[in-house]
This record gives C-alpha cells, sequence and structure tokens, in this order.
C-alpha cells in the first residue's frame, strides 16, 4: 500500500485477485466520445478487439473513432517492423478521420513483447504531425476504470504549462480565464469576473459527460469558484493549462496516477476531497475546495436537505436493506458510503485497487457516515475471490449484490437480486442533481420485485447449485 | 499488423471455451491477464444462462510476467478441482500464454498429479487458429482423451446398438439457433426410426463419451464444428459420417438420403422417399411457399448473402434453387475453408467473396443495391445505413438472435422459419407488387431523407410530383438512377418525361 498504517476503523482484506472486471482498453469507449477530435488505436490481440467489440455493442456501429491495431504473427517474432507498421497504419488513420490526437493504447501483449510505445511515439509524432499519445492501459497492471486514469496521466503531461499572455492582458491577473472566455468583450468579462472569489486557479480532472461538467462547474461557481479547465476537455486542442502551484481536484476515485502526475509532475496541489456521489459527497466534495480556498460555504445544507427530501420516494425503497459490491470499478467506496447514508447496511465493499492515499478522504467520510447512522463498518476487500464472495453471498443472503455481468443472471436465478456494476461507470451519478440517478439504478431490481411479487419464482434454477 | 473495427470470428480461446463450456461438469481455466474473462459475460447475457459460466482465470499479472506463473496455474487447477469436483478441466490458453511460453503442459502434468478430475491442456495456438477452428480442434481433442482414457482402461463400447443409433455432433453454446436446431435433428432422428446415442459436446458429459463408438453413424449439421472429430471416429472405427447440413427442402432431402444409405449399407433396411414425401409437400410448408403468388413476386429480385460457411451456403442455395432469387454475390468469413463455400455456391450466386473485412463487404452491398442482405449482425448494421432489410442469418450475433420461442434453421421445421426470415426480409413481395402497380400511397410532400442536397442535378416540380409516386422504399434507388441517367446523358433537369425514360432506359 502507498501510505504507511494509520489509526482505521475500517477493515482492510486483500484476497486472491480472482474477480471479473472489465478490460482498461474499455476507457475508449468513453473516452473517445468525450474528447470529440481524438482517434484511439488499441495496440493488441484479436482477444482485445472481440472484448471491445461485444462490449461496446451498438457503438461499434456508428463508426467509431477508434480500432485496433492487431498483431499478427510477423509483429510478435519481430519479423515486421512495428515503427513501419505503426506508420501506415497511422497515417491512414490520418487520411480518412484527420484527428488532433491519436492516442495509442498499450495491451498485454505490447507489454510482454516490449514494444517500445513510448519510444516510438514522438518519432511517429514529428513525422506525421499529430501528437501521439500513449496510455498503458493493460490487464497486466489494471482494471477497467483504471484505463481513463491511465490515459488522463499521458495527457496530463500534454497541458499547456504556460497562458498565453497577451500585450494588453498583462494587467490581469488570471490568464486563464481570459483565454476561456476569448472572443468575449472586456467589459463582460471584468464583469464576470467579480462574480468569482480571488482564487488560486483549480483545474478539475476526471472525464464526465459534459451535461455534469457543466453542473458541477456551477455548483462551484455558486461558492464563487472559477473552474479553470477539465482534463480531459471537449477537445484533445483546449487541453487546460497547467502551471506549477495550480489546485487540481479528483471526480473520481480511480484517478489515483492522473492525481500522482498531476503533482509530481505538475507541481500542482491536490486537494484531497470526496469525491461528488450522492448529495453527501457533492456537499462534501464542494466544501473541501471551499476550506481550501478559504472561502465559507453558503446554502450547501439547505440544498443538500433538498435534495435528500426529493428522494425520499427511493430511499424508503432500500432503508434498513443490505448491499453487496463484488467490486470491479472502484466507485464501490463512495457508492457504498451514499448508501449507507440512505440507510443501507453494507456488507461487503469489494474494490480492485485501493489506494488509501488518494481515497483517503473519502474512506473518512465513509466511517463517519457509518457512525452517524450507526452502520456497522463494513470490511472493503481489495483483490477480491469472486468464487469466495459467492459463498459469502450465500451465507449472508444479502438485499442486493451490485455485480458484474457474469454473476448477475446466475444469481439472480438463485434469488439473490443484482444491480449490473457497469452502469455506475456509464450512467450520469456526479453531483447533486444525478443522486436520483443512482437511486434510480439501486432500486430498480427491488421496484422490480415488487411488480412482480406474489408469482412465487424466486429460485429457477433445478438443482441447487454445488457449493 | 492490421487496422480492425470489426471481426467476424472470435480469438481461439473462445471456441475452447464454447466447447469446454458446453459440456456438463467441465470446467475451464484460462491462462489469461485480467479482464480475457468476457467469455463469461456473453454467456450469462446472450444465452441467458441461469448457471454460472464453469469458466475461471488463472490471473497473469505483473508478477507471472517477472517470475512465471510458477505454482500459480497448479493451485488454481487444484483448487478448482477440489471445490467444483469437475470431471476435467481444461486448460486454456490465450495469445498472452501464446506469447509467453510457458510450459502449460508441465502445469497440467503436475496437476493431475493431485486432482481427481481430468485436466487437459487445450492445443489451441492463439496466432494460428480463430474461434471456430478452434472449437473444433478442442472437441476432437476432448474425445480423442476419453477415447483413449476408456480403451486403456477397456471400458471402450465397441459394439453397435441393436437399432441404428447416431452422435449428433457440434451442438454448443452460443452457437447461432443450436438448441432449437438440436431439438429439430432429435426429432428428425426420431421420425427416421433412429436412436440418439450421443449428442456433444452441449449438455454431454464425457464420461458418455466412451459409448461414442456404439453409434452407426455421426450427423455433422455443421461445417465449422465437429468434422475433425466425425473424422478422427471414422479413422478409429470406421464409423461413416453425414456431413450435408438439413438446411432448406432440397439439402434435408438430401441429409436423409445419405443417412439411408449409411445405414442400409449396415445392414438396415429402412426407406426414407415416403417420408420425405410427405415432409416436402404436407409438413414443411416451404415447398408451397415456393409455388404461391408471393414467392412468384419475389422472383429475379436481388439478394446478397454472407455468414459463415454452413449458413451462408445452405442460404445461398436456398434463395436461388428453392425460391427464384437472385443471389448476386454470397460471401463467407472462413477464409481457411473457403476452397468448399466455393464449390457449394459457384453455381448458385454470380459471384463469390471471401473476406474477413466488413468494410469490403460493406461496399459490396453498397455496389449491387440488393432488395434484400442476409448476414450477420454487422451486415444489419450496413442495411440500416442504406435502407435494406436485412435477415440475421450467422453469427456474430447478439442477444435478439438468442430467441426464447422454438426457430430452428434445421430440419423441416427450419424450413418453415427460414421461409419467414426470408419473406419478411423482402419488403413483402405482393405489397410490393401492388404498390407499384397502383404507383404507391405514399404521398408525403418529403421526397427522400436526402432531398437533392447531394445532388447537382435540379428536379422539377412534375418531376418531383412523380419521384412521389413511387413507393418510398424504392424511391431512393430510383432517384439515385435516374439522376446517374440524367448525368450521363447531361440534362441539366429531371421532369417527368426524363423521370419515365430513365425507367425505359436503366430500368430506374
Amino acid at each position: 500500500m502507498t501510505v504507511a498504517q494509520q489509526p482505521e476503523a475500517l477493515n482492510f482484506e486483500c484476497e486472491t485477485g480472482n474477480y471479473h472486471t472489465f478490460c482498461p482498453i474499455s476507457c475508449v469507449a468513453w473516452l473517445y466520445q468525450k474528447i470529440e477530435d481524438s482517434f484511439f488505436l488499441v495496440i493488441g490481440t484479436k482477444t482485445c478487439g472481440y472484448f471491445l467489440q461485444n462490449a461496446m455493442g451498438v457503438m461499434i456501429f456508428a463508426e467509431p473513432r477508434y480500432a485496433m491495431a492487431e498483431l499478427e504473427e510477423g509483429d510478435i517474432s519481430a519479423q515486421l517492423n512495428d515503427y513501419e507498421e505503426l506508420k501506415r497504419l497511422c497515417l491512414q488513420i490520418k487520411r480518412d478521420r484527420n484527428p488532433s490526437v491519436i492516442v495509442w493504447i498499450g495491451t498485454c501483449t505490447t507489454e510482454i513483447i516490449k514494444m517500445d510505445l513510448e519510444g516510438l511515439a514522438p518519432k511517429l509524432e514529428g513525422e506525421l504531425g499529430i501528437p501521439i499519445v500513449v496510455a498503458r492501459a493493460n490487464g497486466l497492471d489494471y482494471a477497467f476504470t483504471q484505463g481513463e486514469d491511465t490515459v488522463l496521466a499521458a495527457m496530463a503531461n500534454r497541458c499547456p504549462d504556460k497562458a498565453p499572455v497577451t500585450e494588453t492582458d498583462k494587467n490581469e491577473r488570471n490568464a486563464i480565464s481570459k483565454l476561456l472566455n476569448f472572443g468575449k468583450k472586456k467589459e463582460e468579462v471584468v464583469q464576470e469576473e467579480s462574480e468569482y472569489v480571488d482564487h488560486p486557479p483549480l483545474v478539475l480532472f476526471g472525464s464526465l459527460p459534459d451535461p455534469v461538467v457543466t453542473q458541477l462547474t456551477l455548483e462551484l461557481k455558486k461558492q464563487g469558484i472559477k473552474v479553470s479547465g477539465w482534463l480531459p476537455a471537449k477537445r484533445f486542442t483546449e487541453l487546460p493549462v497547467l502551471e506549477e502551484g495550480y489546485y487540481v481536484a479528483g471526480v473520481n476515485p480511480f484517478l489515483s496516477r492522473t492525481a500522482t502526475t498531476l503533482m509530481r509532475r505538475r507541481k500542482c496541489k491536490l486537494i484531497g476531497a470526496p469525491f461528488p456521489i450522492g448529495p453527501d459527497g457533492t456537499r462534501a466534495w464542494v466544501e473541501k475546495i471551499c476550506s481550501v480556498f478559504g472561502i465559507t460555504p453558503k446554502g450547501l445544507d439547505e440544498r443538500e436537505t433538498q435534495i435528500w427530501a426529493g428522494l425520499e420516494e427511493y430511499v424508503k425503497l432500500i432503508r434498513g436493506k443490505s448491499v453487496f459490491f463484488m467490486g470491479d470499478n472502484l466507485l464501490e467506496v463512495s457508492l457504498a458510503r451514499f448508501l449507507v447514508r440512505c440507510g443501507m447496511t453494507v456488507l461487503e465493499i469489494g474494490i480492485p485497487y485501493m489506494d488509501k492515499r488518494y481515497q483517503a478522504a473519502e474512506l473518512a467520510l465513509l466511517e463517519q457516515t457509518c457512525k452517524e447512522m450507526g452502520a456497522p463498518l463494513p470490511k472493503i476487500v481489495e483483490k477480491p475471490d469472486n468464487y469466495n464472495q459467492v459463498q459469502r453471498i450465500y451465507e449472508l443472503k444479502p438485499d442486493l449484490v451490485i455485480t458484474g455481468m457474469a454473476h448477475a443472471n446466475p444469481l439472480e436465478a438463485r434469488g439473490i437480486n443484482t444491480k449490473w456494476s457497469v452502469e455506475f461507470t456509464f450512467a450520469q451519478i456526479h453531483g447533486f442533481g444525478n443522486a436520483r440517478d443512482i437511486l434510480e439504478l439501486v432500486t430498480r431490481p427491488l421496484r422490480r420485485n415488487n411488480s412482480l411479487k406474489d408469482l412465487g419464482w424466486d429460485k429457477l434454477v433445478k438443482e441447487e447449485a454445488k457449493i | 499488423m492490421k487496422l480492425a473495427y470489426w471481426m467476424y470470428a472470435g480469438p481461439a480461446h473462445i471456441g475452447t471455451l464454447r466447447i469446454a463450456s458446453s459440456f456438463k461438469n467441465v470446467h475451464a481455466i484460462m491462462h489469461a491477464p485480467l479482464g480475457d474473462d468476457y467469455f463469461n459475460v456473453m454467456r450469462s447475457m446472450l444465452s441467458r444462462e441461469r448457471n454460472f459460466t464453469p469458466v475461471t482465470t488463472s490471473v497473469v499479472d505483473r508478477n507471472v510476467l517477472a517470475r512465471g506463473s510458477q505454482e500459480k496455474v497448479v493451485d488454481n487447477i487444484t483448487r478448482k478441482d477440489a471445490e467444483e469436483h469437475p470431471d476435467l478441466i481444461v486448460l486454456t490458453p490465450t495469445c498472452t500464454s501464446s506469447i509467453l511460453q510457458e510450459d502449460l503442459h508441465n502445469f497440467v502434468e503436475r496437476a493431475q498429479l493431485e486432482a481427481k478430475g481430468d485436466v487437459i491442456l487445450a492445443d489451441v495456438n492463439h496466432y494460428r487458429y480463430n474461434e471456430l477452428q478452434a472449437a473444433d480442434r478442442t472437441l476432437q481433442q476432448i474425445v480423442q482423451y476419453y477415447i483413449e482414457k476408456a480403451r486403456k482402461k477397456g471400458e471402450l463400447v465397441e459394439g453397435k446398438t441393436a437399432k441404428p443409433s447416431v452422435n449428433i455432433i457440434g451442438i454448443s453454446t452460443l452457437g447461432f439457433h443450436h438448441q432449437h436446431d438440436c431439438t429439430e435433428l432429435k426429432k428428425l432422428m426420431g421420425d427416421l426410426g433412429i436412436e440418439v446415442n450421443t449428442v456433444i459436446p452441449e449438455g454431454a458429459s464425457v464420461n458418455e463419451l466412451k459409448k461414442m463408438p456404439q453409434a452407426w453413424f455421426n450427423l455433422v449439421p455443421y461445417r465449422e464444428l465437429g468434422l475433425t472429430t466425425a473424422r478422427y471416429l471414422e479413422e478409429q472405427f470406421g464409423t461413416p459420417y453425414v456431413d450435408i447440413t438439413p438446411m432448406g427442402v432440397v439439402e434435408t432431402a438430401r441429409c436423409i438420403r445419405k443417412i439411408q444409405q449409411v445405414i442400409n449399407a449396415q445392414g438396415a433396411d429402412l426407406e426414407y422417399e415416403d417420408f420425405i414425401n410427405e415432409q416436402t409437400l404436407h409438413v414443411s410448408q416451404a415447398a408451397w411457399f415456393s409455388r404461391s403468388i408471393d414467392c412468384q413476386n419475389l422472383t429475379g429480385k436481388k439478394a446478397v448473402v454472407f455468414g459463415d460457411n454452413t449458413h451462408a451456403a445452405a442460404l445461398t442455395k436456398i434463395l436461388s434453387r428453392e425460391m427464384g432469387i437472385h443471389v448476386v454475390w454470397a460471401g463467407t468469413y472462413c477464409k481457411y475453408d473457403a476452397d468448399w463455400f466455393r464449390e457449394q455456391v459457384s453455381e448458385y450466386c454470380d459471384e463469390v467473396l471471401i473476406t474477413d473485412d466488413h468494410g469490403a463487404i460493406g461496399d459490396a452491398i453498397a455496389r449491387v443495391e440488393p432488395s434484400a442482405i442476409f448476414g450477420t449482425q454487422m451486415e444489419r448494421h450496413v442495411g440500416k445505413r442504406l435502407d435494406i432489410p436485412c435477415g440475421v442469418i450467422a453469427a456474430p450475433i447478439h442477444v435478439q438472435n438468442f430467441p426464447i420461442g422454438y426457430k430452428p434453421f434445421l430440419g423441416y421445421e427450419g424450413t418453415n422459419q427460414i421461409t419467414d426470415l426470408i419473406y419478411n426480409s423482402f419488403t413483402l413481395g405482393m405489397e410490393d407488387h401492388l404498390l407499384e402497380i397502383f404507383g404507391g400511397h405514399d404521398t408525403k410532400e418529403v421526397i427522400t431523407k436526402g432531398i437533392s442536397a447531394d445532388s447537382d442535378l435540379s428536379w422539377t416540380k412534375d418531376g418531383q410530383a412523380e419521384l412521389n409516386k413511387i413507393p418510398g422504399f424504392v424511391r431512393g434507388k430510383v432517384k439515385r438512377n435516374t439522376e446517374k441517367f440524367a448525368r450521363d446523358r447531361g440534362f441539366k433537369e429531371i421532369n417527368a418525361e426524363v423521370l419515365y425514360a430513365a425507367k425505359e432506359a436503366v430500368g430506374a
């Protein structure tokens, strides 16, 4: 683990790592949509391609801006020249799609054959005239959402380090806001500036759908905090400026490498906060940012209370019920914390990887929430073993299991309610306004049960599964 | 390196896993990195499996990379052996283990010392075989393993059954309509007075495999899966096999006649002609459909066919031979078995297309503008883009191709299902015909979705009005053809006259 022992009440365990999760290359699916001028080239085998093709479902047909560079036997045995091969494919991509950036996703195979992608990229970049970003999002090292982490960590190195300052703007303190307000009349800019408190520039990191970006940006604006940029932005050409001393804050729990890169390479200051998932998380996130900038938050109490009131119809469905996270996307701690606040008992939090330092504030909030709600502290199982977990599920009989598709149908057939975990990664779950969406997902199996109850169709397997 | 967006056949390990998880009480352990167990998701979602997919991973991570798997694979095998007591554990290599070149054979031998069940290593190389070839090989490997094991123990049952009997080889999980085909084949065998000795691999126990030699013959319904096994059994026991896919009326009859020949050669005295006649004329509706007015209106309509060898070849023959439809090209992605495909379909289509490049197929579809496409899910999407209906006849497939209702493609009920599929894919032959006669009933102002925006030609009011009368689903095509006609002849404007001139000249 990254941090020395600190007094903990939470119980951390580590199992065998034999669990089901998505391969981290799946991050191309949402990142190519987020970064509109990008092209993602996954350098791997048929196995990678097959996964992407099946996991992305219908997206694959929509002329996606991603493709496989499928390695053949000649590539593996180095009979073909990697550089020449990649050049050929990237030229074709440039010709057909003309992207502003090509992101190479390194895979297990490129790791094993030690293809020097980081070395090849700058050379080819020079020749091609298109930036090439290398991210090693492979299954040897990472799980699912960590793929985004590797891409954003690589992108963090591409953010401009100086805001372009023109003659007339020299008197402006905040050059980035000038940049963002490019094209607006000066008076307007000045007027808009005044809505913000004077604080050092803040850049947020984590890929979120644009509507959520707007919501969170406005949430901070209400406190007079200006978001100078997002990593990633809508376009690669709009990556935010990162100067030494800028503040950064993460919006997702799986971005520890990005956070590390921002701190160590870009000399930014990380605001360690709980993540803005659920109204409690959002409030804590905003409060923490405010406290760092010495701002007294206004109106957050009312805002949170109001959101909770609106959620009551959902909360009453899950209050007092138990939930078991099998663990596959690293959102588990934040979601568990929110569900405890909703009155649920969390039996186990499975998680692929636990960065206790990056998630410190989130873990503290979980602990505090459990105390306040009088709920038992859940055990956190890193690198879980799905087989053992299923045995524990049989024993504990949770009201809800949050799990991957591989286990969902078999558990349902045994009368155990499940929610597909991957939906939490694709649904909009951040900020005050999206708390309802989380509960919409969480309560769906329970609402389904309410419609189907009294039919007597709970267990639908003939022979009870052998244990 | 190859730039690829879409692939028709999956990687080799998928084939092995399909075979392993089709058997009862067989567990597969993949030697693979985290996230490669996507097979479990597919099986659980596509075929809506109620049971846990018996596939686990012995995870290859950084430590394995640095030091080799060492005890890990052996431990995982023996652990699974103790937890689930499978009859057989199949250690499954992936692309990753193909390049790591660890001595998986050795792991299997060591694990076998401790495990109560059997342990084998699937003999498939990721870089040499695709999903279909690997499935075929793995099935043969498992059969051979248990035949040899039984032989060594003296448990092999070599005498034939008293009554004619058959092994049905090649029904597997995640196969296109395999479950329904299996039911239909069993029923057909029942009707023919043939006992079903075994069905493999779906639902079979490996302990049944030793009785395979008892069957009088082997039936291999699919070209891609089971032939290697059938050839092995022929070589070992002289068991003949029938590899005519009973798909379509003519082929089903051929298959049954071949079965008759094979079992009569072994001393039976069965005569199936009356059965074939009765089924063809009165049970299957496909023969009658061919005579009906509906089908008459499909005569000469253009279609293209693409899929695996089995389904694309059978559909091509049905369309051309049984319905009089003009198959412009038929294609397969089974490049490794292309000669067979060519030989099967050459006389039933204008052109044969052998490729696994979906872009080339999309272009070929756009080029011929067929009235209907019969292909995989990928071709269905091409059809959507070009506004051409598509019937899905082969994997790769989505969850909607695992219907709950009974929908075999094989046997006599299969002929009915295929007839429906074909007929519903073409824009209802009779309706289409009547619309042409009456000039359509669709008189909305909108002419085509992309009205003239991409065209350098202008349509006069009366030209547009005439175009408007053409039924919606062919309007785009008529418009394109007319414009081409006008361009070729240097017309700047298209009025009703030009439209009809084009119709006369090029059949637009």
